[in-house]
């Protein structure tokens, strides 16, 4: 008897948080907190430092946010994800958003219902090579063995360039990154093969980092970018705008460093909108007037994470490349902020 | 006919003085020459193996031995090796364990608290020396009773109104038991003391907890998230070992049970537990219990697979349990029986203090086996010490570092697990009546 009254409770109180769940922002406001998926340790993107805190060009979208909802960049709860979790955790409620190295493809955004709310990274699968190997693009790379995790995209995106390009390879099936490198670096494989981002923290890795060199061809499209739930259009409008605002400062030349100079006012009406000194956005949003300003204040606009988690003064080196803005040739495009 | 033996001269009178051995069968020569050279075949054996042990050790002694502690990033590290030994290879950076030995023992616990784990950990020892060697004085168990619900309070933190509410349950139960079981019998008492407490803990215990909660008792809220390392690893593994024993217990005697039901239940959880990989247990806790939950109850991940770990843990129990009590010769209950014993006092008495004597290594093996599964855990995103390596490798200043992360998860591990081993040889010894 005691199961039947637990399975019914659990049912009443599952249709009635279902018809309440919609409101991720006021969970959020209540809590005081944003449960923000990561990754369980990705290079550059996510990773506890000595003291425990999360650092990472992922973990700095997430401060972002917490900091324009809650006006505080540490009102984050960090919740380690892993591939096979991830999408679980999200979908179940138990983290607010995602933001961890995930590809926007089709079926995730339309078949496991989630709102993908933007790219925060370009990547794409590149090639790693010896120097010594003395070739220059990966379509020299006629009978070579490649290194390659199974059982990823990255196998079947390797397989289709080879066959566009009519060239054999022998692939050297690995079953984790850290035993890739064990692999490549004992000369078990010519090449190595993954996400361009992966190869550069790999390099970086070396002893000799000098004597490897990543092919300049990329093979795929990887769009990485924070996502949210199907059902609460207000929420992933906050996560949405929250990196645009990111980006957009960028464009517009805000930094965290002269923000406070321009809340002063300035002659660009965008900025004035932005930083909530002209409008309603935030408004809008159900947020505060500066909310923007907050998120900016976090970690700095776009650019400025860029550079200290994965910029080229960072070991993994990464030049800004597809992740520049449209301005300078790259693919980072917000629609207006009016 | 004395005077004819004095005349028989090559009749020695005295014994001979005794000669020392030759030197070649004592000490440590003669042992050598006994247990290595004592046929052709032992001397090739003793040479190829000597000389395999000396190729590793010529190889790991200089790798654990002439390291580098001091250094905050592995490139630090290539540097210092480099200059002091002319080349990398072969020499550990033990920098890493020194600057994240502290995370990798308490994950994301707030370091303010250290001493609440810690105090935690030293009265668990307490908790169980009473339980584990005869001669510790007996009184200490009353701290292994209470230790169940202070080393909750102590881990997890919040009001200390909580566990005690949850302690009273008990207190309520035994006292119901002693009243109904003079006036009642016992069938009634057991059913009284199992109902009173359930209801005070469904109904009365949260309200009586809310109130009292005004009186500020208690110590600051550390969620679960900020476990980790190897705390998370002892706390699942010790409450697994600890819950899985009695329950296994208790499993296993159902299953031999004469009761349809009860016989049914347990075979059928123990058979379906065993059938499925703790892999799969720890994935239901970790996410589709989330989709069964209404959204927005906050069932805690570690309780979850704590729960998941115990009940895997329990079904091992069960059999290794029932291998016991089916080793043991009927005569034994028939024996029982003789004496007038109910199925208690029988089990209590003669059944199960023979029949855990008898499955102590097993009991031992699966208590091993289930502490180092707990790094399985680190599948489903929680950060153990395993999953902690990953997290490291991901801080630029420690990526590609492998083997010195892993060989300090492995020696702990080792630690933990041998001991557990040599308190079954000591407890096997101890017990062994057999002559």
């Amino acid at each position: 008897m005691k199961k039947t009254v637990f399975f019914g409770a659990l049912t009443v109180a599952g249709l009635a948080a279902g018809a309440a769940a919609a409101a991720t922002l006021d969970d959020v406001k209540e809590r005081g907190k944003l449960n923000c998926g990561v990754s369980t340790g990705l290079v550059g993107f996510a990773y506890p430092d000595d003291a425990g805190e999360w650092k990472g060009f992922d973990v700095g979208v997430c401060r972002a946010v917490a900091a324009a909802v809650l006006g505080d960049p540490s009102a984050v709860e960090f919740v380690p994800t892993t591939g096979k979790t991830r999408f679980t955790a999200l979908a179940s409620g138990e983290i607010d958003m995602l933001a961890r190295n995930t590809t926007w493809t089709f079926t995730r955004d339309v078949d496991l219902k989630f709102e993908f709310v933007g790219v925060n990274y370009y990547d794409g699968q590149g090639f790693l090579v010896p120097k010594e190997l003395g070739v220059s693009s990966a379509k020299e790379l006629d009978g070579a063995t490649v290194c390659i995790q199974t059982g990823t995209t990255t196998e079947l995106n390797l397989a289709d360039y080879f066959r566009v390009n009519n060239i054999s390879y022998e692939p050297v099936p690995i079953e984790t990154n850290a035993e890739a490198q064990q692999q490549y670096l004992a000369g078990a494989c010519d090449v190595f093969t993954t996400d361009a981002s992966g190869l550069a923290a790999t390099r970086a890795a070396f002893e000799d980092p000098s004597a490897h060199v990543v092919l300049p061809e990329i093979v795929s499209k990887e769009p990485l970018g924070p996502l949210v739930r199907h059902g609460d259009n207000a929420w992933g409008d906050i996560v949405r705008w929250s990196l645009n605002a990111l980006i957009v400062a960028e464009e517009l030349g805000v930094t965290s460093a002269n923000i406070d100079e321009m809340l002063g006012g300035t002659n660009n009406p965008e900025i004035n909108r932005l930083l909530g000194t002209e409008g309603t956005l935030g408004e809008m949003l159900g947020l505060e007037a500066d909310w923007a300003v907050k998120a900016l204040k976090a970690g700095g606009n776009y650019a400025e994470l860029f550079e200290t988690n994965i910029g080229e003064n960072t070991p993994i080196g990464l030049a800004r490349g597809l992740n520049a803005q449209w301005t300078d040739g790259g693919l980072l495009y917000t629609p207006p902020f009016r | 006919m004395s005077d004819t033996s004095s005349n028989i001269a090559y009749v020695r009178k005295d014994m001979l003085p005794q000669k020392a051995p030759p030197k070649t069968s004592v000490g440590a020569i003669g042992w050598i020459n006994a247990n290595l050279f004592s046929t052709p075949a032992n001397i090739l054996l003793s040479v190829v193996s000597i000389g395999f042990i000396g190729y590793i050790l010529s190889g790991l002694l200089p790798w654990v031995f002439m390291s580098v502690w001091n250094a905050d990033s592995l490139n630090e590290c290539r540097e210092i090796i480099s200059e002091a030994y002319g080349s990398t290879h072969g020499h550990a950076c033990w920098g890493v364990i020194k600057e994240r030995w502290l995370q990798l023992t308490f994950g994301f616990y707030p370091p303010e608290h250290y001493w609440r784990p810690i105090l935690a950990f030293i009265l668990l020892c307490v908790t169980i020396a009473p339980v584990l060697f005869e001669k510790v004085d007996r009184r200490l168990l009353i701290v292994t009773a209470i230790y169940p619900f202070l080393m909750p309070f102590l881990m997890w933190g919040g009001t200390i109104w909580g566990p005690l509410t949850a302690a009273v349950g008990f207190v309520i139960g035994y006292f119901v038991y002693k009243a109904a079981a003079k006036k009642f019998g016992t069938l009634i008492a057991v059913i009284a003391a199992v109902m009173l407490p359930v209801i005070w803990w469904l109904f009365i215990a949260g309200p009586v907890a809310g109130l009292l909660s005004g009186i500020p008792i208690g110590l600051e809220f550390v969620e679960s998230r900020r476990f980790g390392g190897f705390m998370l690893s002892i706390l699942i593994g010790v409450v697994a070992i600890g819950c899985s024993l009695p329950i296994g217990i208790v499993l296993a005697l159902g299953r031999q049970s004469d009761l349809w039901i009860v016989k049914s239940i347990c075979t059928g959880f123990i058979e379906f537990i065993r059938g499925v990989p703790l892999i799969t247990l720890l994935f239901v806790a970790s996410t589709l219990l989330n989709i069964f939950m209404p959204p927005g109850t906050n069932f805690d991940i570690i309780l979850r697979v704590i729960i998941m770990v115990t009940l895997f843990a329990a079904a091992y129990m069960a059999e290794v349990i029932r291998g016991g009590l089916a080793a043991l010769p009927k005569g034994q209950y028939e024996g029982a029986d003789s004496l007038g014993l109910n199925y208690w006092q029988a089990q209590r008495l003669i059944i199960m203090p023979q029949a855990l004597k008898i499955s102590i290594p097993g009991i031992v093996s699966t208590f091993i086996g289930i502490f180092k599964d707990t790094v399985l855990v680190s599948i489903i995103g929680l950060l153990d010490p395993m999953g902690l390596t990953n997290a490291i490798r991901a801080d630029s200043a420690w990526n590609g570092i492998y083997w010195e992360l892993f060989a300090f998860v492995a020696f702990v591990f080792f630690v933990f697990c041998f001991s557990m081993s040599r308190y079954s040889m000591y407890l096997e010894r101890k017990l062994k009546t057999t002559h």
